[in-house]
């Protein structure tokens, strides 16, 4: 895992000496623009962020309670082929996902099929209960997917994440990409780069498609928790680009199994609500009853068909990391074809060899929380203390269900601006699914994440990670056109 | 329009105005405390504090106590950063309907002062309101080149309450230097007084365009309650709130008690003359008129759904 024995995605395995075909470009202009020139830039680019205010908040973290993600020059790009490849794994994954969500609340066929062991499903914190037996307009539960995808080699990319809920971050595809049009337009002259800024467009595109049956000009609104919350930037820009309302809970009632919004006019019907306020806080009558950002009611109007909530409730249940190990399994069974996007190894602690295995490898393994996120909770063996494995080492016998272990990956890295010029940092990647009535799309970028710290493979914003531009490059018969 | 995002944008439009308000008291202050001696300077600063209507607060030499309190106080809801982080968190709350020029000025005015530590020295707090009148001065530009919808009105109705509010309490507080001729006040004092609320609503100059003759005081009265062509006046204001609110009439075809209330104040003074007021008691005329204000500020809140 260590920096230069991982796979660079400018240099491949060839440790600066040569660059991947088709990205000699890149490596030109990294070696042709004087370093002060990029660190200008990236300044440039931070400074016009603050003043946007795209900023968030890190819980438990009074002090910085708004800093902005470092963000970082020199963008990651993908081939043609290699995206073409990754959104045929993508689309696939995304269709399987809902598949699956439509089926544990409806028929349960793969759990009679004995294909997900049915305990890990109905006993599952994250089973939605009470949308069991629901099934929203065209059967579509996970309408946004952020997939979050790691790379180990060029051919070698693995889904290390689903995220089915409220995914974030795609107003930093968008916002990153703005900032490299205004302060790197030479390299749109050499790349053809295909443009991100549909994705608002096609969101609500989206949102219309799954409107209540029946509803001819549905009114979406965006649900937020506030702006408090840590990604209310993104919400007010997906909402201002959409040309929505951004509501918060305050502002909607239920009458009558009907959600109504409250307008200066008087009250307006709503038929469906992308909501970024997580599962557990919608309806203070069904969920947590201490809930200030739901609706009350608004589960029973859901339950009714009035209104449809985007993602839907108990999307939970396909990114929970139990079922994470069961994918390639969930992928065959309704794609009836191997996976074309593999998982990264798991073990799962829950069974007596895989954490025999996990508990005879600590010092090697990243082991996580079933129900965490953001990087809290979690081991990385290589490089935590030998007191810090102990002390996980008594969670995980105390609870060995709560937790599944993976190998610590060997992350592609980036070329990155680095305080004294380039080096080599780990990134991830993470792509948005849609899926509306009309079947799947994906916008040719997403949101790479980089863990600036040397040697780090933790790249969550809250644990000090930045972010990247993510070219997509036009295949070269339609580069003229891109 | 949801009625959360019509009032944030209408407090919007307060806090600022509210904000740069204080930032021409504290510029005004400054000047006037620096015509005369000590004494002078703890004068310039209480008149200046019973504007804001202070508590008590004891002036030092060189009134940074009241310099303090008028820009950065946190103890001060209406402290200039006060102003600015609550103008902030409504303009957060109600982003989208605001232009990205809109959120940008008052994200830099905020970003200069939120983590200010002290107003520094007479010349520093004088560059401190200097540079936040630029930014707010953006502000006023931005809105300025928004569409004209609800958004834009909801904003200038905040500023019309927030700046009728203003002028009558400033001339509420100096109205005993703007007794009429022949009550014996004048001198050189009392003449920078008069300078410093012209200064404070920007009219220094337009005092000279439309009356061409000395400082009167009952003139400085008439300007700033019933020349409609001065943008600060109780005058100007009135006729403004009537416009903005018929703005929302003519798009939605209703029309409610705020626009009554509006109206029936606008005609009011409209039938006015400055010797009237003064027979009257101006004082007890300007807290009528602070009254009225509010009650109309208060309509507006029920007539939009945000009381």
């Amino acid at each position: 895992m260590a920096d230069g024995r991982a796979f660079d995605e400018l240099w491949g395995k060839s440790r600066s000496r040569a660059a991947r075909a088709g990205f000699q470009p890149l490596a030109k202009w990294l070696a042709e623009t004087p370093p002060v020139e990029l660190a200008r830039r990236q300044h440039a680019a931070e400074t016009a962020f603050r003043s946007l205010g795209i900023t968030f908040s890190v819980y438990g973290d009074e002090q910085a309670a708004e800093r902005i993600i470092p963000f970082d020059i020199v963008p990651r790009i993908f081939s043609a082929a290699e995206w073409e490849r990754l959104s045929a794994g993508l689309e696939q994954r995304v269709r399987a996902i809902n598949a699956f969500v439509d089926d544990v609340y409806g028929a349960r066929r793969i759990l009679a099929d004995g294909i997900v062991p049915a305990d890990i499903v109905l006993a599952n914190p994250q089973y939605c209960i009470p949308v069991a037996g629901a099934r929203p307009p065209h059967g579509v539960f996970a309408h946004i997917c952020g997939i979050d995808l790691i790379r180990t080699g060029a051919d070698d990319f693995y889904v290390l994440e689903d995220n089915c809920r409220t995914p974030s971050g795609v107003s930093y595809m968008i916002e990153n990409r703005d900032a490299m049009l205004r302060l790197c337009p030479e390299l749109f002259d050499i790349f053809p780069v295909r443009p991100v800024d549909s994705y608002p467009e096609l969101l609500r595109e989206t949102l219309y498609s799954v409107a209540p049956e029946g509803v001819s000009e549905p009114r979406c609104v965006l649900l937020t928790p506030g702006h408090h919350n840590s990604a209310f930037y993104e919400h007010s820009f997906l909402a201002d680009n959409m040309g929505i309302e951004l509501v918060e809970g305050r502002d909607l009632e239920v009458d009558d199994d009907i959600v109504w919004m409250k307008t200066i006019d008087g009250r307006v019907r709503v038929d469906v609500i992308y909501r970024r306020v997580d599962d557990a806080f919608l309806d203070p009558l069904v969920f947590r009853a201490d809930s200030l950002l739901g609706v009350n009611g608004l589960m029973a109007a859901y339950l009714a068909g009035n209104v449809t909530l985007v993602n839907a409730p108990g999307t939970g249940i396909a990114d929970d990391k139990a079922i994470y190990s069961y994918m390639p399994a969930i992928v065959r069974y309704y794609a009836g074809e191997e996976a074309k996007l593999p998982n990264v190894e798991t073990w799962r602690c829950r069974e007596p060899k895989d954490l025999r295995y996990t508990l005879d490898n600590l010092d090697k393994l990243v082991v996580k929380l079933v129900d965490g996120s953001g990087g809290y909770g979690m081991l990385v063996g290589p490089t935590a203390s030998r007191k810090e494995i102990e002390e996980f080492r008594a969670r995980l016998k105390a609870a060995p269900e709560r937790y599944i272990a993976q190998p610590t990956l060997a992350l592609s890295t980036v070329p990155t601006q680095c305080g004294d010029g380039l080096a080599p940092r780990h990134v991830d990647f993470r792509p948005f699914v849609l899926t509306g009535a009309n079947g799947v799309t994906i916008v040719p970028g997403g949101l790479t994440r980089v863990a600036l710290r040397k040697g780090s493979l933790v790249v969550n914003s809250s644990q000090g990670g930045g972010t990247k531009d993510s070219f997509v490059l036009a295949a070269a018969a339609d580069a003229g056109a891109a | 329009m949801l009625s959360r995002t019509a009032s944030s944008l209408y407090w919007i439009g307060r806090y600022i105005e509210r904000a740069e308000f204080t930032t021409r008291l504290v510029e005004a202050t400054i000047r006037l405390a620096a015509l005369g001696g000590h004494a002078h300077v703890e004068q310039a600063w209480l008149s200046a504090l019973s504007v804001v209507r202070a508590p008590p607060l004891s002036v030092s030499r060189e009134g940074l106590g009241a310099r303090r309190y008028l820009t950065l106080s946190e103890d001060n809801p209406s402290s200039i950063r006060s102003c600015i982080v609550a103008a902030r968190d409504n303009a957060r709350a109600a982003r989208t309907a605001l232009t990205r020029e809109v959120w940008e000025a008052i994200n830099r005015a905020w970003l200069m002062i939120h983590a200010r530590a002290s107003p520094g020295g007479v010349q520093g707090t004088l560059n401190l309101v200097e540079e936040l009148k630029a930014e707010l001065r953006g502000f006023e530009g931005a809105l300025a080149r928004m569409l004209r919808n609800e958004g834009y009105w909801f904003m200038r109705l905040g500023s019309m309450i927030e700046r009728g509010d203003a002028t009558a309490r400033l001339l509420d507080v100096k109205y005993y230097l703007l007794l009429p001729e022949g009550q014996e006040v004048g001198g050189k004092l009392d003449r920078d007084q008069w300078t410093t609320i012209l200064q404070i609503v920007s009219a220094k100059t337009a005092y000279r365009h439309v009356y061409r003759e000395a400082l009167r005081p009952w003139l400085v009265a008439d300007m700033l309650i019933l020349r409609r062509e001065l943008p600060r006046s109780l005058a100007w204001t009135a006729e403004e709130t009537v416009t903005l609110l018929g703005e929302f009439g003519a798009r939605s075809g209703r029309q409610g008690p705020a626009d009554r209330l509006a109206r029936q104040r606008l005609s009011t003074l409209q039938g006015l003359e400055i010797g009237a007021i003064f027979r009257a008691g101006l004082h007890e005329w300007l807290h009528a008129y602070i009254r009225d204000n509010n009650a109309i500020g208060a309509a507006i809140a029920n007539q939009f759904r945000f009381g």
